[in-house]
Parts: C-alpha cells; sequence; structure tokens
C-alpha cells in the first residue's frame, strides 16, 4: 500500500523557495566559472600586451640618448666600451648569418625527411622514426651549444684549418638540425593533408612516386610548408644558447659564417650575465635589441603569411 | 623529324630516381637520428666519470674535480614546482574556454590568433618582458618566483593546445548524455569531459615541464645567478606554521645554467662538468618525453569510445 506524503502547503512553498534559490545561486555559479575561464584564456593575451608594452617602452628610453639613424647605421655595436657605438647592424648579421647556415641544413633534410615519411616511409618506420626524430627538438639547447663548440668545431677543423674555435658555421648548423624536427613535422603534415585523389590522379598519368611527391604533393601542400619554414626560420633566429656557446660574444659585421660573431640573442646573455644598473643605457640596450629580433620575426611572418595566401590551395 | 624517345629506358630510370629517394630519405633522417647518438655519446663519455654521489651533494666550486650541482638541481626542482602550478591551472582553464564555452565572436578569434603567435616568440624575449615586468615592476627581484612564472607563460601556449586537443578528442554524446540528465554546463565540464582527457592534457603537461627544465635564456636574462653556494630556505619548517614561501624570493641558479657557465669557462676541467650537467638534463628531458609518449600510447589504447 502506497502512502501519500502529506505536505503542508507552507512547507511545500518553502521547498519550492529554496529550490529556487539554489537554482539562481548555481546559474550564478555557472556564469562566475565561465568568467574566471574566459580570464584564464585571456591571460595569454596579456602576455602578448606584456611583451610589447615592455620591449617598446624600454626601447623608447633608449632612443632618447641614441637616434635612431645611428642605430640603423651605425657599423658597430660597442655599447660596453667607454666609447659607445650603438649600431645593430652587425648583431643582425650574425643573426642573418647562423640563421640562413641553420635553414640551408635544416630546409632541405627536413622536407625530404617530411617527403620520405608520408610518402614511401610504412606505417611502423613512420611511427618509430618520427618521436625519435622529434626528441631533437626536446634536447636542452645549452646543451646542443656543448655539442657545437666542443664536438662539431673541432670536427670541422679538421678540414678547414683556419675555422676558429668560436665561428657561425658550427652554431649554424647544429641550429639546422635541432630545427629538423619542426619542419619535417609541419611538411608531413601538409603533404600528407592533401586529398588521396590527387595523388591518385598523378599515379594514374604514369607517374612515380617521386615525380608525384616533388611537382605535384609539394606544390599542393606549400602553403603548409612555407608555414614549417617561417616557423624554423623563427626558431633558428630566436635561438640563443647554442649562438651564445659556440658562435662568440664579439659583434662582428661580416657574411662570412667561418668568423664568430655576436647575435642578438648572444648579446642580451652576454649583458644579462653581468650585473647592470637598472636603467642604465646597456639596460635599455638590450630592449632594443630584443624589439628588433621581434620585427624581424614578426616581418618573416608577414612574409610567410603572404606566401601562403599566395600559394593556397583549396580542393 | 621525329624525336624518338625510348620509353622503356626512362621508365627504368625513373623507377631508379624513385627507388634512390627512399636511400636519400632514410640518410636525411640519419642525419638526425646520428647527430642525437653523437651528442649522448659525446656527453656520455665526457662525463660519466664526473657523475658520481659526490657531484650531486656539492655546491659549485673554484675547483672543478670539487663542484656539484646541488644548488642547481634543488633550483630547478623549484622553479618546476612555481612553473606547473601556474601554467597548469591557467593552461587548462583556458583551453576549456576555448573548447566548450568560446562563442564565435571577435574576443575569441583574438585569443586564438595570439596563442598561435606566441608559439613563435623567441624564448629570450620572456625573459626580456619578465625582466621589465616581474622583477622591476612588481619587484619580484631575481627570484624562484620570477624565474618560475617565466617559464610559466613560455609554456602556457603548448599546455592550452595540448588542453584543447584533449577535451576535441571526446565525443559529443559524452556532453550530451551529461546535459540530458541534467547537469550543468560546469558539472559536465568538470565531471566528464576533464576526466576523460586526463590523459592528453598529461602528456601535453610533461611535454612542456620537460621544455621548460632545458630553458635557459630566459632565466639569464632575469638575472639568474651562476654561482650559489647555498640552499633556499627549506619549505617545511618544525615550528609554528610549519610551511614557509620564503623559498620564493630566494636567488637561485638551475642545471641549463650551471651547464652554461662551465661550459663557457677555457680550462677543460669544467667542460667535464658541463658534459656531466648535460647528461643529467638530457637523461631528464628524455625521460619526461619517454613518459609521455607512453602515456599518450596507454591513454589512447585503453579508451574506446
Amino acid at each position: 500500500m502506497a502512502v501519500t506524503e502529506q505536505v503542508h502547503p507552507e512547507i511545500l512553498r518553502s521547498r519550492i523557495r529554496t529550490a529556487t534559490a539554489s537554482r539562481s545561486l548555481q546559474r550564478a555559479r555557472e556564469r562566475v566559472i565561465e568568467i574566471l575561464l574566459l580570464l584564464a584564456a585571456l591571460s595569454s593575451v596579456a602576455i602578448t600586451v606584456g611583451i610589447v608594452g615592455v620591449l617598446v617602452f624600454e626601447s623608447l628610453q633608449f632612443f632618447k640618448h641614441v637616434s635612431i639613424v645611428e642605430f640603423l647605421t651605425d657599423t658597430q655595436w660597442t655599447v660596453l666600451f667607454a666609447d659607445p657605438h650603438y649600431g645593430i647592424m652587425p648583431l643582425v648579421s650574425g643573426t642573418l648569418v647562423t640563421s640562413v647556415v641553420a635553414l640551408l641544413v635544416s630546409l632541405p633534410l627536413g622536407t625530404v625527411i617530411a617527403i620520405y615519411l608520408s610518402e614511401y616511409a610504412n606505417t611502423r618506420t613512420r611511427e618509430i622514426l618520427k618521436p625519435i626524430l622529434e626528441l631533437l627538438s626536446a634536447v636542452p639547447t645549452v646543451v646542443f651549444g656543448y655539442f657545437a663548440l666542443l664536438f662539431l668545431t673541432p670536427l670541422l677543423q679538421r678540414f678547414l684549418p683556419s675555422l676558429p674555435g668560436f665561428n657561425m658555421l658550427s652554431a649554424g648548423i647544429v641550429i639546422g638540425i635541432m630545427i629538423i624536427p619542426y619542419v619535417s613535422s609541419l611538411s608531413e603534415d601538409a603533404i600528407r593533408a592533401v586529398p588521396i585523389h590527387i595523388r591518385e590522379g598523378s599515379y594514374a598519368m604514369g607517374a612515380t612516386r617521386l615525380q608525384t611527391a616533388l611537382r605535384v604533393l609539394f606544390p599542393a601542400a606549400f602553403s603548409g610548408i612555407a608555414s614549417a619554414y617561417v616557423l624554423g626560420f623563427s626558431r633558428a633566429v630566436g635561438e640563443t644558447m647554442i649562438v651564445a656557446v659556440a658562435a662568440g660574444t664579439q659583434p662582428n659585421l661580416t657574411l662570412n659564417p667561418m668568423e664568430g660573431a655576436a647575435t642578438i640573442t648572444a648579446y642580451i646573455v652576454q649583458v644579462s650575465l653581468g650585473d647592470l644598473p637598472h636603467g642604465s643605457i646597456a639596460y635599455q640596450s638590450i630592449f632594443a635589441a630584443g624589439l628588433t629580433l621581434m620585427l624581424m620575426t614578426l616581418i618573416f611572418n608577414i612574409g610567410g603569411y603572404l606566401l601562403r595566401k599566395r600559394f593556397r590551395e583549396i580542393y | 623529324m621525329k624525336k624518338t624517345i625510348d620509353l622503356g629506358a626512362r621508365i627504368t630510370r625513373n623507377k631508379t630516381v624513385d627507388r634512390l629517394f627512399v636511400v636519400f630519405g632514410l640518410l636525411a633522417t640519419f642525419v638526425g637520428l646520428l647527430t642525437l647518438a653523437a651528442l649522448m655519446i659525446d656527453l656520455a663519455i665526457d662525463g660519466a666519470g664526473r657523475l658520481d654521489w659526490q657531484f650531486f651533494t656539492s655546491f659549485p666550486s673554484r675547483f672543478a674535480s670539487r663542484a656539484g650541482i646541488l644548488s642547481a638541481w634543488v633550483g630547478t626542482i623549484l622553479v618546476m614546482i612555481v612553473t606547473a602550478f601556474t601554467a597548469v591551472p591557467l593552461g587548462v582553464a583556458a583551453g576549456i574556454y576555448l573548447e566548450e564555452y568560446a562563442s564565435k565572436n571577435w574576443i575569441t578569434a583574438i585569443i586564438e590568433v595570439n596563442i598561435a603567435n606566441l608559439a613563435g616568440v623567441p624564448s629570450i624575449v620572456y625573459g626580456l618582458m619578465a625582466l621589465g615586468l616581474f622583477v622591476y615592476q612588481l619587484g619580484l627581484g631575481q627570484s624562484i618566483l620570477t624565474a618560475g612564472l617565466t617559464l610559466a607563460l613560455l609554456i602556457l601556449p603548448i599546455v592550452i593546445v595540448a588542453t584543447r586537443e584533449a577535451i576535441r578528442a571526446v565525443p559529443g554524446s559524452m556532453r550530451e548524455a551529461a546535459l540530458a540528465l541534467g547537469a550543468t554546463k560546469w558539472q559536465t565540464v568538470k565531471d566528464h569531459v576533464v576526466p576523460y582527457s586526463t590523459g592528453g592534457i598529461l602528456t601535453g603537461v610533461i611535454i612542456a615541464l620537460s621544455r621548460a627544465i632545458g630553458e635557459t635564456a630566459p632565466l639569464i636574462t632575469i638575472g639568474a645567478l651562476t654561482f650559489i653556494a647555498f640552499l633556499p630556505g627549506a619549505p617545511i619548517q618544525a615550528e609554528f606554521p610549519f610551511i614557509s614561501f620564503e623559498w620564493l624570493m630566494s636567488p637561485f641558479t638551475v642545471m641549463p645554467i650551471q651547464m652554461f657557465n662551465w661550459v663557457s669557462r677555457p680550462q677543460e676541467e669544467f667542460h667535464l662538468n658541463a658534459a656531466a650537467t648535460g647528461l643529467v638534463l638530457i637523461f631528464m628531458t628524455l625521460a619526461m618525453n619517454a613518459i609521455a609518449i607512453y602515456l599518450r600510447y596507454r591513454f589512447r589504447k585503453r579508451i574506446k569510445w
């Protein structure tokens, strides 16, 4: 026999009130949580604002003392000397030379690896080789610096006896090997994303795998491959420890990779290692150098974006 | 005159070239793998002899043979604790917001573009930002706290992207089932979506931390010292209130900086110390990556929707 509960109307009313109250409380809680999550997401924007803000603010202080014309045209960077010169060109040339050497290593190797892994290797080989290759970008860069200075440079000196102990060649090669996984993984993704019927069309015309890869897939995937190249370049330009250890800290306006030269990043490290007073012009100069570095990567990213837009293929 | 083409010869040639490319591809891959092997063997030959108990329990010293990495590994662990406690909650929350809550509007678009761009910002630039903002504007000094926060910001994009990927892999039917039973959005997220994606998130967090452990440049920029002959205050005290946060404001050094310091000295004996430190570092990062790969494999195998 069912027992029906007799509820006093007053109690029922209060229960409904409680339920409504807790419902609206819950709704408020949901709202608060959503706002907190949004704030967390916005924190990433705050990082960018912080970066740009600090770089621009401190650089403005720097450019109160140094004219932009001198900064861009002087061929010497001797901030820490008694007779200071503030020409960024030697640091830019060092950065560009190491990056170009790095790209000469990583772009061909990375692209060949990408084609090999996506078009030739079977699934098993790929599943084994890819994670091992990606370990290359997991090795701490200071360890790569050690390798460049104390393994690769002595090795290169056997073939190039005139190579100095600190040189951009060795640093650039090691940076290039380090960024191979960035180039190869992203390029491989791009090549694999090309629809299968395009491959089949090429095979049906009697093309070999290599012909298909080079003449059909590479152009079709070029917008993605270009992003991989641009990311590789950003990595090479921003790489710090390898060049700080192996390329030397002497600003040197040269395009010869067989010489040693400081990069923008190596200069920042060198200054930071000393104990510079906050607000001094040498302190501000590392922010101006950092801003230059950011602008360089920005220019190449915009270039990459335009390249992607120009070559984008839509299926 | 009609030019004749020897089709057979051409086909044979194309096929040979095609087959040769396999060799070429393998060679290119092996350049990478060989470098990795050479790197480790080189470090092991130079540094393995220095790896003993004394090396882990000694402070740096003017004498290479007496120097050790005690302050460096303690510093690394403390900085990593701050980094993990900052980057994980922030990154996971941001990932949840972008996958589960964000509507398609300009704020979301800005956040997405911004995260993609942050991945390309050189790490040393984070150091400059931290130097201007944390060290001087906020007055946190050249401390473990500053270092941990700097690295947390550096790896935040990695954590966010990993969280989003893990959450995206949870099928919509799971969410619909929870919502149909009257769960609120947050209940659905906290009791279903996040637990199911823990494996993916954890993998991403470990990879991000393994990146942070090897970072040197941003910490040098904020002014980490290279010669630390003391340990930060212990976090657990014998007296009330038992927990102390003094260590957060302590000066510090970390393993990559100690290694950099030793490798930039001219004396060969210090290079051996650098190699030994590098060996420890590389073992730690590779172990973390191996754990991440294993976890990814485990969770992929276990979960069948």
